[in-house]
């Protein structure tokens, strides 16, 4: 009998995996023992990263988007058709159009999308660079912008931890390099009592904010804006004022998860370790959709894929389990427009950043055209 | 009342106990209690504080071997 495994969201971790999948299963796809179906909601692949170049003018379509289809393996099935419903019981997945289809295993790797809309007044108050819309407007007020408060909020839970960070240096030279820095404030808000979730990095980027002179609040979570008056006010019941707001917006998951009672808030209930919805173990979960608590990250989907497709092809090949996944996450982190450094780090293991330097800069510059090799599963 | 939901942070660095905790509380009803557990100190600290400026109920702290479990309540 042909095992059939159904990818649920062909993002990062989704296409990772199956173009992965077919690499390592290729006899088994190749005399029928096997077939791998995805479903999806678009013809084109986004790279997300690269949106944290949109507001400066220095990423276009080229490095945003390539076409869904020929990032995957000719093996896989490419439905653009997402996934309404998941009876797990048995074993059923059913699309937005009607169609129900089996599977013996399923990889929900459904993603996070940002939610300004939980913060009232967020939506009309606030850009933001998390998706493309708000990427492409935050371009437009920035090249109008002459100066004056700028708020940097950022809110939790959210993808990409160093991000905040990137747009907050990349900010800060852009303003200098226009002749606006002087006439500008920015001030940096974060969630917890640090600048950084990653203690190292908080140590590192404080002295480099008292440096260039970006201020900072900690313990800092957004409870509403107030678009008219321009001001932000925290649940800790602090108020500040903005010229321009720029957000990063708590997260969710997708509504599929709750839909089909496999987590709350779209965060599908995980092992950290197999990876295995924690009541169904013909589910794996990956990428950001997974309630482990570790970094949404490119890096930490990457590594989970690569338990994945081991535990599946194992299975498939011999019937029985290969390996855990360790917690690992590595990333890269933009110190400004022209020098970066990076982290890594585990469930065992706390995370060490090296000094900055101009090379690391370009290796991210270079990962970032690199991305659609690892995307196809040659890296 | 209904079921505590407990959060295991551990061997979370990043984005650690805290944050998850945050983020949990948003996902939680008015009057549901947490338990969280951390392995580092410094969230032991950081989250009872952090309760006590946001105005959620704080109810315990019990070191268990190598970790911490932090019961909070939500109360807004
Ligand atoms: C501005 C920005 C900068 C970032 N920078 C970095 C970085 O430098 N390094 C790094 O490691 N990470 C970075 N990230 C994070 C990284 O992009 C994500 O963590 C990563 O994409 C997660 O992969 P994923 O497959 O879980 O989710 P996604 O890549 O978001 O994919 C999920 C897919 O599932 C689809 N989907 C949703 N619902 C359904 C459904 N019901 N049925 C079918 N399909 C569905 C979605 O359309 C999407 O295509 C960044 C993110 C942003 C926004």
């Amino acid at each position: 009998m042909s095992k059939k495994i159904l990818v649920v969201g062909g993002g990062l971790a989704g296409t990772i995996v199956a173009n992965g999948l077919c690499r390592h299963i290729g006899k088994e796809l190749r005399n029928g023992k096997a077939q791998i179906t995805m479903l999806g909601t678009s013809e084109q692949h986004l790279y997300q990263p690269a949106l944290l170049f949109v507001p400066f003018g220095l990423a276009g379509e080229e490095d945003l988007f390539r076409n869904q289809r020929k990032l995957l393996n000719r093996y896989i099935t490419y439905h653009v058709d997402p996934a309404k419903h998941i009876d797990a019981e048995n074993k059923k997945v059913t699309t937005e159009s009607g169609k129900v289809l089996d599977y013996d295993y399923l990889i929900l790797a459904t993603g996070s999308r940002i939610m300004p809309q939980t913060i009232p007044g967020m939506e009309e108050g606030a850009l933001w660079f998390y998706d493309l819309d708000g990427a492409r407007k935050m371009r437009t007020a920035l090249q109008a912008f002459k100066g004056g408060k700028i708020i940097i909020n950022v809110n939790a839970p959210h993808k990409c931890p160093v991000a905040p960070l990137e747009i907050t240096f990349m900010l800060y030279d852009y303003l200098t390099k226009r002749g606006l820095i002087d006439k500008t404030e920015i001030t940096y808000t974060y969630p917890i009592g640090r600048l950084h979730a990653l203690e190292p990095v908080a140590h590192w980027c404080k002295p480099e904010m008292d440096k260039k002179g970006i201020k900072y609040e900690t313990f800092f979570n957004a409870e509403s804006v107030d678009p008219a008056k321009k001001t932000i006010t925290s649940m800790e019941g602090i108020t500040l004022d903005y010229d321009m707001l720029i957000t990063i917006p708590p997260h969710s998951g997708m509504d599929v998860v709750d839909n089909s009672n496999l987590g709350k808030g779209g965060w599908a209930t995980t092992d950290p370790k197999s990876l295995l919805h924690t009541e169904h173990d013909s589910i794996f979960v990956i990428g950001d959709t997974t309630n482990i608590p570790i970094s949404k990250a490119g890096s930490t989907a990457h590594f989970e894929t690569e338990v994945v497709i081991a535990n599946i092809t194992s299975m498939i090949q011999e019937g029985c389990w290969s390996r855990y996944y360790d917690g690992k996450v590595f990333c890269f982190v933009e110190t400004g427009m022209d020098e970066g450094t990076y982290v890594w780090f585990d469930y065992e293991n706390p995370p060490n950043p090296g000094p900055p330097s101009q090379m690391i800069h370009w290796l991210k510059l270079t990962y970032n055209r690199l991305y659609w090799l690892s995307a196809r599963g040659l890296l | 009342m209904s079921e505590r939901k407990t959060i295991d942070a551990r061997g979370s660095f990043c984005p650690g106990p805290l944050m998850e905790l945050i983020a949990g509380i948003k996902l939680a009803e008015v009057g549901e209690e947490l338990e969280i557990l951390s392995g580092d100190r410094g969230s032991a600290e950081d989250i009872p504080a952090w309760i006590a400026k946001v105005g959620h109920e704080y109810i315990k702290t019990d070191k268990i071997d190598d970790y911490w479990s932090i019961i909070v309540k939500k109360t807004k």
